[in-house]
This record gives structure tokens, sequence and C-alpha cells, in this order.
């Protein structure tokens, strides 16, 4: 664990007042943590850190951390992307956009891995998938279900094709982990674009997503763009990948242990 | 490993991805025309539609029944209009998968040809689920019992490029690239300048001798002087159809069980540390 990565007990007590990302007025962090960080002026799901919402949805004590070592590179030699992975880590406290561990929930055994919004917004790189796919293989050598969280922009491009591919990587060790006849559960939180929906995001037995969620694969914006389309209001919203057919469920915070622990218990195999 | 670098770079970065996509460059459907014999096209996802971008059926590589799955951007301007540029589509990948299987049924080698500047981007894409369609073909194609072999002629735009080239071989033509974003979003992203693509080209490291070297693909093919109809043509396609027919065979003599791990390691240990960091660099010499 990073030195100053947040926990729920430190921002009890912070004094730090953060803007809401959507109506913009500051919200005092303890005041946030107390109410599963949505915001108490417009009610808006804002971004928790991954070590926050790790200790919000599983039993106390248990959480414990896998793969977090801290390796640096820079595979392709891209420019300023030394400097942007230092800033990350000193906006975020933690040393990757992914965190990876084991925990129980409700008594339920299981195996977690939650993006951080606040790492280059959960963009992944190749630690990022070598993190996702080793935690695959991990749950697969014990019989264990897996429960993701997603928040991403998708691959990281200043590690080029070598992102891509962690698409592929990932997927390839989660069919492993499917065809063992394991559980996994992705939760796709606000955003989950790119490489993500296109891969281990939309691959779960049980697909739920947060209210509110932008999910998509190509940005509104470049969709705009290219193709002249007025696209509406709620596309690519977790309302409208509801409707669609994409997801299983639409859960609230405050509901998503519950649901996770009853749908750890619907597919425990003892 | 059995490649040859044929040659060194002889273009700049922005100069081969301009030359992808240039017209006078031979499509999926002349490598079909060529490579093979008795081509029968089959259409259809069997959910929606046909996407006329996925250009697919079986075919004879000399005496080896196989099938072909190519990306086809069309020639010109109507027949571009008409192929919807190679941006594939939900039921583009939905019909590549689903003949994917057909061929394990038959334990039939499978031969993708890869070129497209990205997956459809739209707003009927979106609706029907282009992100789950290229995720299902990711998680399904490590696993297909059968060889599986990619070759990239030309554009290898992201994940549009990604759902058909989970292989057991990946080979790239020697101008072809394959990126995680094209270098013009790359370059507005970076500087808010489109323009700077050439710059930003090179830092991606998306040609065929980078991709090489990171172990990416297996092989880089050399190209003819010209894609133009004519004996340069003929003797390229020729000697890439016998390539071809090797490679295909001696996969298909391997161990399924053992193809299969082997398929699952390669993708495995891309991006598994330290194996590409500064040492690895060193080592090997990052670039050619």
């Amino acid at each position: 664990m990073s030195e100053h990565a947040p926990t729920i007990a430190a921002i009890r007590n912070s004094k730090k007042r953060i803007p809401c990302s959507k109506c913009k007025q500051e919200v005092a962090e303890s005041e946030l943590a107390a109410s599963y960080y949505l915001c108490p002026h417009c009610g808006a799901y804002c971004r928790i850190p991954a070590r926050i919402r790790a200790e919000l949805l599983t039993d106390t004590d248990t959480f414990t951390e896998l793969f977090g070592e801290d390796v640096v590179g820079d595979p392709i030699d891209f420019p300023t992307y030394p400097e942007k992975v230092a800033a990350a880590k000193e906006k975020s406290g933690e040393n990757e956009a992914v965190l990876c561990g084991k925990a129980k929930i409700c008594g339920y055994d299981t195996c977690l891995f939650i993006m951080n919004p606040d790492f280059m917004l959960g963009s992944m790189g190749t630690v990022v998938g070598d993190r996702i796919a080793a935690l695959f293989e991990y749950a697969t050598a014990r019989n264990l279900p897996v429960i993701g969280y997603t928040v991403s922009g998708g691959a990281r491009m200043q590690e080029g094709v070598l992102s891509l591919m962690q698409m592929a990587k990932v997927s390839m060790a989660l069919k492993r982990h499917s065809d063992a006849g394991l559980f996994y559960l992705s939760c796709l939180t606000d955003p989950t674009m790119g490489g993500l929906t296109a891969s281990f995001a939309m691959l779960g037995d049980v697909i739920i997503a947060e209210p509110g969620a932008q999910i998509g694969f190509a940005g509104k914006r470049v969709i705009e763009q290219n193709t002249g389309e007025t696209l509406p209001p709620d596309f690519q919203s977790a309302e409208f990948q509801l409707k669609t057919g994409f997801l299983d469920s639409i859960v609230e915070r405050k509901d998503q242990r519950n649901y996770l622990s009853r749908m750890l218990a619907f597919h425990d195999k003892y | 490993m059995n490649s040859t670098i044929t040659a060194e770079p002889r273009l700049s970065t922005y100069e081969k991805i301009r030359l992808t996509r240039s017209a006078h460059r031979a499509t999926a459907s002349d490598y079909i025309r060529h490579l093979f014999t008795d081509f029968t096209e089959l259409h259809g996802d069997r959910r929606f539609g046909d996407d006329p971008a996925i250009v697919a059926g079986l075919a004879h590589l000399f005496d080896m029944p196989v099938t072909v799955i190519g990306i086809e951007k069309g020639k010109d301007a109507y027949g571009r209009m008409n192929r919807h540029f190679g941006f594939v589509g939900p039921e583009g990948y939905r019909k590549a998968l689903r003949l994917a299987k057909e061929a394990e049924k038959f334990s039939r080698p499978v031969i993708f040809l890869v070129d497209t500047q990205g997956a459809s981007c739209g707003k009927s894409a979106e609706e029907r689920g282009i992100g789950e369609a290229i995720a299902e073909n990711l998680f399904e194609l490590g696993t297909v019992r059968t060889p599986t072999l990619s070759l990239m002629i030309g554009e290898g735009g992201s994940g549009g490029a990604l759902a058909l080239a989970v292989a057991d071989e990946v080979w790239m033509l020697e101008n072809a690239y394959y990126s995680v974003i094209a270098p013009e979003s790359c370059a507005s992203i970076l500087f808010k300048d489109p323009a700077r693509a050439p710059e930003v080209s090179d830092y991606l490291k998306l040609t065929a001798h980078d991709l090489y070297s990171m172990e990416v693909v297996e092989r880089i093919v050399e190209e003819p002087e010209s894609f133009a109809e004519g004996e340069l043509l003929d003797t390229f396609m020729d000697k890439l159809a016998s390539d071809l027919y090797g490679k295909l065979t001696h996969l298909s003599h391997e161990d399924t069980d053992r193809l299969l791990a082997a398929r699952y390691e390669k993708y495995r240990k891309i991006g598994r540390y330290p194996i590409y960091g500064a040492a690895a660099k060193k080592r090997r010499g990052w670039f050619l």
C-alpha cells in the first residue's frame, strides 16, 4: 500500500473540501465519505478512490491487496509519459490505475479489482492489464469468484499497442476463469469507455452499473464530429445500456454490498 | 523464431500510414482472389444483419480448406461507401465469430485479413453493442480449437483490428501499421493539433518493425514494389500463399491443447514486467 493512499478513517477526519464533479459546488470530503460519495447538493455520483470503495464494499479488515508492486515502465519511450505517471501517483496516492485484492463480502470469499479514477482516469496500460490478468489466474487457481469495478477512459495511449494487447490478455485470462465454472461480476462506473467496454467490462456473467454512469465504446463528441448525428441526452448512460440490453441491472451505491453478497450466494459452489 | 526481417524501413512512419490508406493498395478481396481458389462467400451474423465491411467465406489454400475472414475497405469511391470504408460494425464482428466457430467445428484453419481504421463509430453501432461484440471476439477467439492466423495488410486501427487479431500467428505487411489510437486523434489529445500526426506516429511505435521487436507480431511480410496487377503482384501472392500454407500445415499438426496454451502465453507475456522494461530494450535493440 502506498504511503499516502487515502483511507476512510483519514477522510472522516479530513478538513478538505472538493468540488462535486457535476454541480461544482464544494463539499467537505468527510461529508462525502459518510454518504457513499453522493453529492449532498445535487445527488450526483462522485468518483470514489479505489481503496475507499474497497472499504465500503468488503467486510471490515478482510481486504488484502494483491499484485500491488510498484513496477515502473515507460515501455515505448513516450514523451512526457513519466511526468504524467509521477503526477498521477502524487494525485491518487496509488502506484497504478487499478487496485487488486481478495476479501470477504458478507462472509463470502472473493477476488476484487477496482479501477482508480484518480490515476490517469483509470486508463489501461501494461501494468493494469498485468494485474487484472494475474488476479483472474489467481482466482482460477483458488476457485474464487471475481468482482470487478471499472472506471476508465480506455486503453492508455502512452504505452501504444502494448496497451491494446492488454484487452486480449485480460479477456483470455477471464475465459479460463469462466471455463473453470467460476463467477465474474462486473460493475461499470462513470465513465467506462473504449477498450474497457470492448473487453472485460462487457464480459461479466452478470453486468451491473451505477445510475447515470457513462458507458460506451466511442466518445459522444467523437461520434457527433464523425457522423454529424445528434445524440439523445441519455445516450450511453447506464439507463440507455439497460434499455438496449447490455446490462443486467442498475444498482445504487448504498445497495451494492447487499447485491454483491446475494450474487455471491447464488453462485456459491459449496 | 522463423521470421526474417526483410528490409530496413524505407519510408517514414507517417508515409507508411498514408500508403496504407492509398487507393493503389491491395484490399482483402484482392488477397482472397489471388491466394485462394473456390472462394465461396458466407453472409450474415444470424442476429441482426450482414456487415458489408467484412467479406468472409470458405476457400481452398492449395489443397487445404480454410475459412477466410477479411475486412474490406472497397476500392473506388462507390465501393468504399458500400463497404462502410472498412469500419466494421457489431454485425461484422459477430459474423466473424460465427464463422470462426464454424471453422472450429470442422477443424478448418482460419485466416483473418485485417485492414481497418477502427471499429464503426456511430449511434447505431453503440446501440447494438459494438463494445460487447469486440469483447466477445477477444474472449472466444483465444480458445478457438483450430489454427488461426491473422494477416495485417494495411491499417490496424485499435480494438477494431484486435478483434480479428487474437490468433496463433499475427503477420504484418512491411508497411502496415497497428496502433492503439489513430495518430491524428493522439495528436489532437496531446497537442490539440491533428496536423502533428506525423510526429506523433513515431511516438506510438506502430510500424511492423516496431511490433516485431516488441514480439506482438511473428513475421514481417515483404511487400512488392507495386500492388498493380502484374508479375510483381503474382510473385508476391504466390510466395505469401505458400508461406501461409507451410505455417498452417505446421500448426495443424500441433496438439490442440498445446496450441491453445501457446496462444495464451503469447498474449499473457506482453507487458509482463520486467520483460518489457529498460533491460529488455537494451538486450534486443528496440529499434531496427
